[in-house]
């Protein structure tokens, strides 16, 4: 089974969430981590990284030999990464979507492919190898999310536990991070802000099609908004994390949830069965 | 006419209410949220939509079914996945997936794909208890954009100096990546609002890069300071270091989650230990580009 | 000899801007009669992103052979040297004055980009 932990905004406690569903399972489980501008679930997890792999995207080889100038490949680029004043066309490989158009439009041939690397995967376990760690980071300066999180998304199989925490918000790294995932957990707070954002979150789950529920954060430090729109709208409410002051302080040293709040464990753990059985679908 | 532009790198730490409470205390600001993706800044201001503009980016395929011959040829040229079978045996542009790059406009052995340009979401002009208001709202699906930011800017500066007003307060977006550079290249100064805690002590550092990089000075307030004085000592130093000012501590302070339960900034609701720190930081931010 | 200046405004009196790839225009002065066009920096692909190579691309159309910024990113100088525009750092003041100091020697011209990209 997989589970994508995800939020309509940051900091409301998705990769606490992420982390306590892999650390309170039982069984062999791999941790994916699809945050990849600002992955940190290893600051929880700790793994030994065993292995580090490049992400490679193509983009356009000019062989100026063949190229007539003509700039064709450069009017049809919709992303701005070919230029050209008749003459052989410049490339700028970050804004390149690897779509393939300039290659389809040159009259002489003279595009092929190369590779550059725009991120990295890096493979590791913890727990004695009881958890498998995956994490998908962008380069500095990279802007394109979706190709790492396909990469990461190679990795996985479905015959393991699967927890994948998913970037913030609703735009396309969200989409490419959620597709394929059995279930969806919506982490919020009580707030209005939790509440605005978790409504957006929602939309696109639906759209999705994929069954989900909510995860309230620090349930008893706000208002009762998020638990009576999740009422209103059938929504289940998996879990209700209080606040505890000692989460905060645990969280900003790299703890975990159970460190601050033991008794919660039993109920994470029991989370996998309870959405098997159908719970919030 | 001066640009303040407040952003955290992290999300959740605090930034927006900070700025809502900034946009209390300034008296003749147009106020910007450029933190499309989670605004969440009008639910402290309740502006009061006035116009309503279109946000086009981009373009999106789009195939024409009666035209469609399903030969497959798009399927088969789109990098993205994008187009999929549907049930009458029809080719379909999947909204989501599409990246507008017009190769399957090109292959298209009969020319059933149209290319509009696509509707992002929209933007407003607003009147707010604290002035004016630019501010966003995107799409399912759409991304935050360099485009966009600068589009909520422009807005907010050309209202400005229309209405006469002598400060911009733009709540910047979160993360380090192409709308936060469009949302701080040119402003007068940048207010990072950090909390003391691993990623946001690491989050702060890649932000002070970039304000570093192209010359914008930098004030640093830590947010729930005393969750972990020590963290708060590093990130201090770390400020220094990294060529920013210190420019306050906040406590952590429920009164936070209160005010905005109530839809107003904690300046207004006046309780709780943080409004005292709020108002000497501002006091700092106002002398410092004033 | 034409030289382009980005701004926000539509007089020689009025600002540089500070966004090269976003500014709103560009104001193209015309040193052999004194005359000055507005050319629009119409991101006509729309695109999110890669507005410095859309401006710098908008500049070479305007057939100026100078265009004075406050900065020029990397994409922005490597497309406006490839279409031979001579790039020159503005200093504090109006586009007339940035034309005048030009005009008289006193701007530095730049040989590499001198911020970096961004993304």
């Amino acid at each position: 089974m997989r589970i994508a932990v995800a939020s309509g905004k940051g900091g409301t406690g998705k990769t606490t969430v992420a982390v306590a569903l892999t650390l309170a399972s039982q069984e062999p489980v791999v941790y994916a981590d699809c945050d990849v501008e600002e992955p940190n679930g290893s600051i929880f997890l700790r793994p030994e990284v065993d292995r580090v792999e490049k992400v490679l995207v193509e983009v356009p080889k000019i062989d100026e030999s063949k190229c007539n100038a003509c700039g064709d490949c450069a009017r049809f680029c919709q992303f701005n990464a070919l230029v050209s004043f008749n003459t052989p066309p410049l490339v700028f490989p970050d804004l390149c979507h690897s779509c393939g158009g300039c290659e389809l439009v040159c009259p002489t041939g003279a595009i092929s492919w190369r590779k550059v690397p725009i991120g990295e995967i890096s493979l590791g376990t913890s727990d004695g190898g009881r958890i498998s760690v995956i994490q998908g980071k962008l380069d500095v300066g990279g802007s394109l999310a979706p190709p790492v999180i396909r990469q990461v998304k190679t990795y996985l199989t479905d015959d393991v536990f699967t927890v994948v925490d998913s970037p913030p918000g609703t735009s396309c790294p969200v989409i490419e991070s959620l597709g394929e995932a059995d279930y969806v957990l919506l982490v919020t707070e009580a707030t209005p802000f939790g509440l605005h954002d978790l409504k957006l979150a929602v939309e696109t789950v639906r759209e999705l099609g994929t069954p989900f529920s909510v995860v309230i954060n620090r349930f008893d430090e706000g208002d009762s908004g998020v638990e009576d729109y999740c009422a209103s709208e059938k929504i289940h409410i998996m879990v209700k994390i209080p606040h505890r002051r000692e989460m905060a302080e645990a969280y900003s040293r790299g703890g975990n949830l159970f460190d601050a709040i033991p008794e919660l464990l039993d109920i994470f753990r029991s989370i996998p069965e309870r959405i098997e059985k159908g719970v919030g679908v | 006419m001066k640009e303040i532009v407040i952003i955290s790198g992290k999300g959740g730490t605090g930034k927006t209410s900070i700025t809502g409470c900034f946009a209390a205390l300034a008296e003749n600001a147009v106020l910007a949220d450029c933190d499309v993706d989670a605004a969440d800044l009008h639910m402290l201001l309740a502006p009061q939509v006035i116009e309503t503009t279109d946000f086009i980016s981009g373009h999106q395929a789009v195939i024409r079914e009666d035209d469609c011959t399903a030969c497959g040829v798009c399927m088969e040229k789109c990098k993205f996945n994008a187009i999929k079978l549907t049930e009458e045996g029809k080719c379909r542009v999947e909204p989501y997936s599409c990246e507008g790059c017009k190769v399957c406009v090109q292959v298209c052995p009969v020319n059933a794909i149209d290319f509009p340009e696509s509707l992002c979401g929209e933007w407003y002009f607003s009147h707010t208890r604290f002035g004016p208001m630019v501010h966003a709202k995107l799409g399912i699906g759409q991304e935050n954009s360099g485009k966009l930011v600068s589009t909520v800017r422009r807005e907010a500066a050309a209202r400005a100096k229309e209405l006469d007003k002598d400060l911009v307060i733009v709540d910047g977006p979160p993360g380090i990546g192409c709308p936060v550079i469009a949302s701080i290249t040119g402003a007068s100064l940048l207010v990072v609002v950090t909390e003391p805690t691993i990623s946001g002590k690491h989050d702060m550092k890649r932000v002070l890069e970039l304000a570093k990089h192209f010359s914008i000075p930098a004030l640093v307030i830590v947010n729930k300071w005393d969750i972990n004085p020590e963290m708060t000592r590093e990130i201090e130093k770390d400020t220094v270091a990294g060529g920013a000012h210190p420019a306050g501590r906040i406590p952590y302070d429920r009164s936070f989650t209160v005010a905005q339960i109530n839809g107003r900034t904690l300046v207004e609701e006046k309780t709780g230990p943080a409004v005292e720190n709020i108002t000497t930081i501002w006091e700092k931010v106002w002398q410092t580009i004033k | 000899m034409k030289i382009a200046v980005p701004s926000p405004g539509r007089t020689l009196e009025s600002s540089v801007d500070g966004r090269f790839g976003r500014a709103a225009g560009f104001i193209v002065y015309n040193t052999e009669d004194g005359s000055f066009t507005l050319a629009d920096n119409g991101q006509n692909m729309n695109a999110g992103q890669g507005a410095g190579v859309q401006a710098a691309q908008n500049i070479a159309a305007t057939g100026a052979d100078v265009v004075i910024a406050p900065s020029f990113g990397p994409k922005a100088f490597q497309v406006l040297k490839a279409a031979g525009v001579k790039m020159v750092f503005s200093i504090v003041g109006t586009v007339k004055e940035n034309i005048e100091s030009f005009i008289a020697g006193k701007l530095k011209e730049s040989d590499n980009a001198n911020v970096e990209g961004h993304w």
